[in-house]
């Protein structure tokens, strides 16, 4: 990468896999697990919140030497809340079903704790531009994981991946349907996203022991 | 009747932990001790009972579209609705910070105990969650938000309550190495979800024959004639596609 340093891809390449928000960080689990039914939402999601962090990140490393670390969150509360508007209008302006499907979890991407958590972590001690591409990294690590969940609970939950049925038709017995595969509906219930992001942090420790917990 | 209802809807059906999943960055990572997590818990119940309300009424008085009519008549067609989010989480941080100081006034013990708590609370998606949820259920008069905001605190406060009584006998489970600590737990609470949903049907008795209706409708028709059966299948998807729909919207 002839733009970016090596330290600096670093940030970016990092939150990916064995920094992860969600898997390794514990970090703004909630929106991840309430809207993967589909991976439509999961894919908007994922982009508003890496536009939050990545903006926030600039907004407060700029601001980093001015704010008076008594009311810092306050501060930063009122940054989070005012991008999440503008992407919230965006969202409602140009594709309102999905920001209809997307309900109140457009407004928790404020409380989402990856925003606040890097804005703590990294963006108080680092320029703009490092704490851009931290932004950005950390978004799409949670979106990965945000995408993979999405990716199977649509699958298997109603057979189809975008709205588009790639398992065949389940009413008129085609694909899959015809060998009497059924969908899986419980795959679109809420306890199934936790269980998939079980797995998925199962998955990653057992190929990286240095990730394993000790209790 | 109307209030109890809710009240135990909030608690049980729409668990803010397993129905929604707000607040579970504080509930996974606070909950290795019984005793913290009644601490937060706790903490959560008293804040959730001050910002709902709160946030009720500046909703209903200057948010909603025509509220400021209370101002006069030339306000009526003010709508500020866009401005939600950062008058929900400027109230919900000012409370926070508010409680804390008048907690450490006037009880100094219960400020010990609940001390390390409150500020993590101002960015616990659970507080968010429920005034966002109290205005798009559109909860109707403040009494009723009052116990909403109470039921949802007292279901998280059960969830976290539960997951750390359980966290705190795993210790002694020969539990997979790599499932240890945040796998198991994130399984267990999905498996405390399921459990969870069993209360969905404790106080909804008439939903199920409208859905029955929908369904047994297009069969009736594909007796009559073999040209609409196509049209049929394409509205049983529609009918499919709205039940899944619902579904979400319970979740």
């Amino acid at each position: 990468m002839g733009l970016l340093s090596k330290k600096d891809s670093k940030l970016i390449l990092d939150p990916l896999a064995d920094n992860n928000p969600i898997t390794i960080q514990v970090l703004g689990i909630c929106s991840a697990l309430a809207i993967t039914a589909q991976l439509k939402a999961a894919i908007v999601m994922a982009i508003s919140v890496t536009a939050v962090v990545a903006l926030g990140n600039v907004v407060i490393s700029l601001m980093r030497n001015i704010i008076p670390s008594k009311i810092r969150i306050i501060v930063q509360l009122v940054v989070v809340a005012v991008l999440v508007i503008i992407v919230d209008l965006i969202l409602k302006a140009y594709s309102y079903e999905l920001s209809k499907t997307l309900s109140v979890f457009v407004g928790l991407i404020i409380t989402n704790c990856i925003i606040m958590g890097r804005f703590e972590a990294f963006a108080l001690a680092n320029g703009p531009w490092r704490s851009f591409l931290d932004g950005i990294g950390n978004g799409a690590g949670y979106g990965l994981i945000l995408i993979i969940v999405g990716f199977f609970r649509e699958l298997f939950g109603s057979g189809t991946l975008l709205g588009i049925k790639v398992l065949g038709d389940p009413i008129e017995k085609t694909g899959l349907y015809a060998l009497g595969y059924e969908n899986n509906g419980f795959m679109l219930l809420s306890p199934m996203a936790l269980i998939v992001v079980g797995i998925i942090i199962w998955v990653q420790r057992s190929r990286n022991k240095a990730l394993v917990e000790d209790h | 009747m109307e209030h109890l209802e809710l009240f135990l809807k909030s608690i049980f059906i729409d668990n803010m932990v397993f129905a929604t999943f707000l607040g579970m960055c504080s509930y996974l990572a606070v909950s290795k001790k019984v005793s913290t997590a009644v601490g937060l818990g706790a903490a959560v119940i008293f804040v959730m009972l001050i910002t709902v309300p709160l946030n009720w009424l500046l909703d209903h008085y200057l948010l909603q579209p025509g509220a400021l009519v209370w101002l006069g008549a030339e306000y009526a067609d003010y709508d500020l609705s866009f401005l939600s989010f950062i008058m929900f989480i400027a109230t919900i941080a000012t409370m926070v910070q508010l409680v804390e100081i008048v907690v450490e006034k006037f009880s100094p013990a219960l400020y010990n105990s609940l001390g390390i708590f409150l500020p993590l609370i101002a960015v616990n998606c659970a507080i968010l969650g429920g005034s966002l949820f109290m205005q798009s259920r559109e909860i109707p008069t403040l009494g009723l938000a009052t116990v909403y905001g109470i039921g949802s605190g007292i279901g998280w406060f059960l969830a976290i309550l539960a997951i750390a009584a359980i966290r705190e006998k795993i210790r002694y489970s020969n539990v997979p190495a790599p499932l240890r600590g945040l796998g198991i737990t994130f399984i267990i609470t999905g498996l405390m979800a399921i459990g969870f949903m069993s209360f969905g049907g404790m106080l909804t008795g008439g939903d199920e024959p409208k859905e029955e209706q929908k369904t047994v409708m297009p069969k009736e028709e594909i007796n009559t004639t073999p040209s609409t059966e196509v049209k049929n299948s394409e509205e049983k998807k529609e009918t499919e596609k709205v039940l899944a729909n619902n579904i979400k919207v319970n979740e």
